[in-house]
């Protein structure tokens, strides 16, 4: 790149003028300026108001670390923790398990395959709002709902599977992982199509076993695609919020409801800003760590 | 673009096939081509493959069919749900037109026209400075973009909609109107990412020549660089279609009253309301649904390609 820039000379009198070092920032402005004003700035009034007794009209108070020992003291708060990492451990894992099973089955050139993974997608560009409309009619809880009928042929009760304190987690994570193995399976088929080939026909002269195959080639073959999906996932779990909202709202009894829905609650029903504030914080630093502890082993991971 | 292809070309079957195994290569080349060596022979793997490939389509494509049937079925509820309509009808959608579901579409759509447009304006501007030029504080400006990636929208969404309300210097209010939902998805980290990557990868031989001719910056990105992205125009198209139709919080925040939602988050107005059933519901769904699907079965290469390229350097 650099031996073909003519008269490097010109170019640094010009970048020292000023000229030429300010058309590249002439086309960074929108993108800078929108990314401040509802990026930047968002979180950092975020993070000032969580030290916040915020008040509409009365003038905002500084209550120091408060909002934090509130919320993490808030029974509400805690239980949402477990039920955020039950569901974010649970549906990122099922989603990958199911995925990587997807590839495995879809893998191919045929046709026939390239349809079936255009249908199979599906779930992945469907806006989630519809998405959960739709496991809502599913779930509907009479015997003649979708699942239950199916159940009822195996000689099964109706499952309440939104109102059941017990099971609405569950069948929370069920949609999830309907939604997020799709995603996956086209990561993971990106990975298998780079699978040397020739490994594969060496292993069969070589007269190893299907299981063999897949453990010491196509494992290690696509380790990198299999990194990124779990790091997705896993951080995509913490923050998961719509998925909740919508097909449970964090009901029945608070039994699904996770960090963020519980924050938007606090934050939009009961108008406790800095509380609501102090919640986003606390996973945005969850997530920041997890995001930087991830990469961390990635890289190292990638060292070795 | 150096992303990988769902869809890549593979090596034929080897034509120097060693010894013993010559005659297993010749019926069956196409088992090296799978992790599972999938055969295209009649066999029990062979019926076993095609009884999984029918689950899979049962478990993920096939709900949809429901979504369908039940908003063309007059009063659907329970068994009455199948796969396909009893006795088909469009009540379901006029009633869900008296409702305004039109309005909520119109909406949708000028949010997703406008802001993609705004989106594939910004990002290709943005990523034309980052990858055609070289300045001081690069590095960081890619990682604040980067930095847009990771920050989770929902974790700002309650300062977002303080800002909204009253954006800082201007003081303007951007709730209940349009721009508050188009605005804050104009920056977006991945579109940016991916085709400053892309530009990268054009030749500064053809910047040069035409540099040489006295073209200016704002014409070099339109008709030099831009034409040469297009695979990565569509790609950032497609997935940001994708991305903004599928937004819920951030039009939910950004509305003033209900008139101002989305179709995608007005189907929860419409599952409250009492007076309508589950097939109105679904006629909300259908509608809601039809853009993204139009979008995807047109461009689900671009899209294919662009998730899993976008995941492997993410």
């Amino acid at each position: 790149m650099t031996a073909t820039v003519p008269a490097p000379a010109a170019r640094r009198v010009f970048g020292v003028l000023g000229k030429k070092a300010v058309v590249p920032w002439l086309f960074l402005a929108p993108g800078l300026l929108l990314a401040l004003v509802f990026k930047f700035w968002p979180m950092a009034k975020g993070i000032w108001l969580s030290f916040f007794d915020v008040r509409p009209f009365l003038g905002d108070q500084w209550i120091g670390l408060d909002n934090y020992t509130r919320v993490l003291a808030d029974h509400r708060f805690q239980d949402a923790i477990g039920h955020t990492l039950v569901l974010g451990l649970g549906q990122s894992l099922g989603a990958i398990l199911l995925g990587f099973a997807l590839a495995l089955l879809l893998e191919g050139q045929a046709r026939s395959l390239k349809i079936l993974r255009t249908a199979v997608f599906l779930p992945a560009v469907t806006a989630t709002a519809v998405v959960g409309e739709l496991w809502r009619l599913m779930y509907y809880p009479t015997s003649d709902g979708l699942l239950n009928s199916g159940l009822h042929l195996l000689g099964l009760g109706p499952v309440q599977f939104l109102d059941n304190p017990d099971i609405a987690l569950y069948s929370t994570m069920a949609m999830g992982i309907w939604i997020w193995a799709p995603y996956n399976m086209v990561i993971l088929l990106a990975g298998l199509a780079g699978v040397d080939r020739s490994l594969y026909e060496a292993a069969a002269m070589d007269g190893v076993s299907l299981w063999q195959r897949l453990r010491y080639i196509t494992l290690p073959a696509i380790r990198p695609a299999l990194m990124i999906v779990l790091t997705l996932a896993t951080i995509r779990g913490l923050r998961v919020f719509t998925e909740v909202y919508v097909l449970t709202g964090g009901g029945p009894a608070g039994s699904t409801d996770v960090w963020m829905t519980r924050a938007y609650t606090l934050g939009f029903t009961r108008n406790d800003i800095g509380g609501a504030s102090a919640a986003s914080v606390v996973l945005l630093c969850v997530t920041l760590l997890l995001t930087v502890m991830v990469n961390y082993l990635r890289k190292r991971g990638e060292a070795r | 673009m150096s992303a990988p292809v769902i869809d890549p070309v593979r090596p034929t079957a080897p034509d120097t096939p060693a010894g013993r195994s010559t005659k297993a290569q010749r019926t069956t080349p196409a088992r090296f081509d799978t992790a599972l060596g999938w055969n295209d022979k009649p066999s029990l793997a062979w019926a076993l493959r095609i009884l999984l490939c029918l689950i899979a389509l049962a478990v993920f494509a096939a709900p949809f069919l429901t979504i369908f049937s039940g908003a063309f079925t007059p009063n659907p509820s329970g068994s009455s749900l199948s796969f396909l309509p009893h006795d088909s009808t469009l009540l379901n959608f006029k009633v869900a037109g008296e409702r305004g579901i039109w309005d909520y579409l119109g909406n949708s759509l000028v949010i997703a026209g406008g802001g993609l447009l705004l989106q594939l304006v910004v990002c290709t501007l943005a990523a034309y400075a980052l990858a055609r030029h070289r300045f001081r504080g690069q590095a960081l400006i890619m990682m604040l973009f980067m930095m847009t990636l990771m920050l989770p929208e929902e974790v700002i969404a309650i300062p977002l909609s303080l800002v909204l309300g009253d954006v800082p210097v201007v003081h303007l209010d951007l709730k209940g109107t349009v721009w508050g939902v188009i605005l804050p998805l104009g920056a977006w980290g991945f579109s940016v990412m991916m085709l400053t990557e892309f530009m990268r990868d054009i030749p500064t031989e053809i910047e040069e020549a035409a540099r040489l001719d006295g073209v200016g910056e704002l014409r070099m990105l339109w008709q030099v660089v831009l034409p040469l992205c297009k695979p990565a125009l569509g790609v950032a198209g497609v997935l940001g279609f994708i991305m903004i139709w599928d937004q819920y919080l951030l039009p939910l925040i950004a509305a003033k009253d209900p008139t101002d939602y989305t179709v995608t988050v007005a189907l929860s107005i419409l599952r409250t309301d009492p007076e309508v059933g589950s097939g109105v519901v679904l006629a909300g769904a259908v509608i809601a649904l039809i853009p993204s699907l139009i979008v995807y079965l047109l461009l689900q290469r671009s899209l294919v390609t662009g998730i899993a390229a976008g995941a492997t350097k993410g």
